[in-house]
């Protein structure tokens, strides 16, 4: 299965380590390049080189304000990786609902069981 | 029927490679174990109502071996053969740690893609007559784990996806490289 580029599918961003940090910072709030930089204890050009690759697949928005440069979360860009974990969740939450009602008869077995002086 | 409870598994994804299912049962850890350990209870619950468990071999030992083939419901299939009754899709793996009614450790191996072996760690914790039930994936590569979770987003997969608990890769694998 061929797997897309980096800078162009959100998937792949936030596969990397260091740039789902930067999305974790973000949550909290917009924040200028150099506080991220201290934030993350990296340099500042691998910090920009992982902010260009998350802009690129929007999932942060920039604006420049005076001579900063802040950076903030879009948290819409998210929602297909939230899609795709909640996809696998539902089918796990239908096993364990079939897993469920077994284990309610199980419960009634071992309860007349016991009921039954063993 | 199965809509009122549903929404209590949860699923993140601790590091790049793996994969953690939690859920919270009411019902005493040896119960659970018995359902996950036992063929032919297996076969009652591991397909959720999509399919038929045909096949549930468990040798339940360090190093003993474990097979559950299912015959997946055709419908589920939009891309399966026209006229079949059902695909069969199969699963299978070796035990590797075993503490009774606490803990499993096996390798997985989804049929479809033999390559993209895992290692599942079953956990299970009692308090109070609660049992959680936790799930870790634990993929050989970024890009297995994806694939695993990541296959049944192909358009008009869903109900696949669901039915292989997002080992729907299979579709790939049953289209691309029947073995």
């Amino acid at each position: 299965m061929a797997r897309a580029a980096t800078t162009t599918d959100a998937f792949n961003a936030v596969a990397e380590p260091q740039r789902r940090q930067i999305l974790d910072l973000l949550a909290a709030g917009e924040l200028p390049v150099n506080d991220l930089v201290a934030l993350l204890g990296l340099a500042q050009p691998q910090v920009s080189k992982h902010l260009k690759v998350l802009r690129e697949v929007g999932l942060v928005h920039v604006r420049d304000e005076g001579r900063q440069r802040l950076y903030r979360l879009n948290g819409r860009s998210l929602k297909p990786i939230h899609d795709w974990v909640s996809n696998y969740r539902e089918a796990w939450e239908e096993r364990f609902q079939a897993l469920e009602q077994l284990l309610e008869e199980l419960k009634h077995d071992e309860e007349n069981d016991h009921g039954n002086g063993e | 029927m199965a809509t009122a409870s549903s929404g209590t598994a949860v699923v993140t994804l601790p590091t790049d490679t793996q994969i953690l299912i939690t859920r919270d049962f009411a019902a005493p850890k040896h119960l659970i174990y018995k359902a996950w350990t036992t063929p032919e209870l297996i076969k009652r619950w591991w397909s959720a109502n999509r399919g038929e468990v045909i096949l549930a071999e468990v040798d339940l030992r360090v190093g003993g071996k474990w097979r559950y083939v299912m015959l997946a419901d055709a419908r589920c299939f939009p891309q399966a053969s026209p006229g079949a009754g059902g695909v069969e899709v199969g699963f299978h793996g070796e035990y590797r740690e075993i503490v009774p009614n606490e803990r499993i450790v096996s390798t997985e191996v989804f049929e479809g893609a033999p390559e993209a072996e895992a290692v599942d760690t079953l956990t299970l914790t009692e308090s109070g007559g609660c049992t959680t039930l936790t799930i870790l994936v634990q993929h050989q590569t970024t890009e297995h784990r994806d694939m695993h979770i990541e296959s049944g987003m192909e358009a008009g997969l869903q109900d696949a996806l669901d039915l292989l608990e997002g080992v729907a890769i299979s579709l790939d694998g049953d289209t691309k490289s029947p073995s």
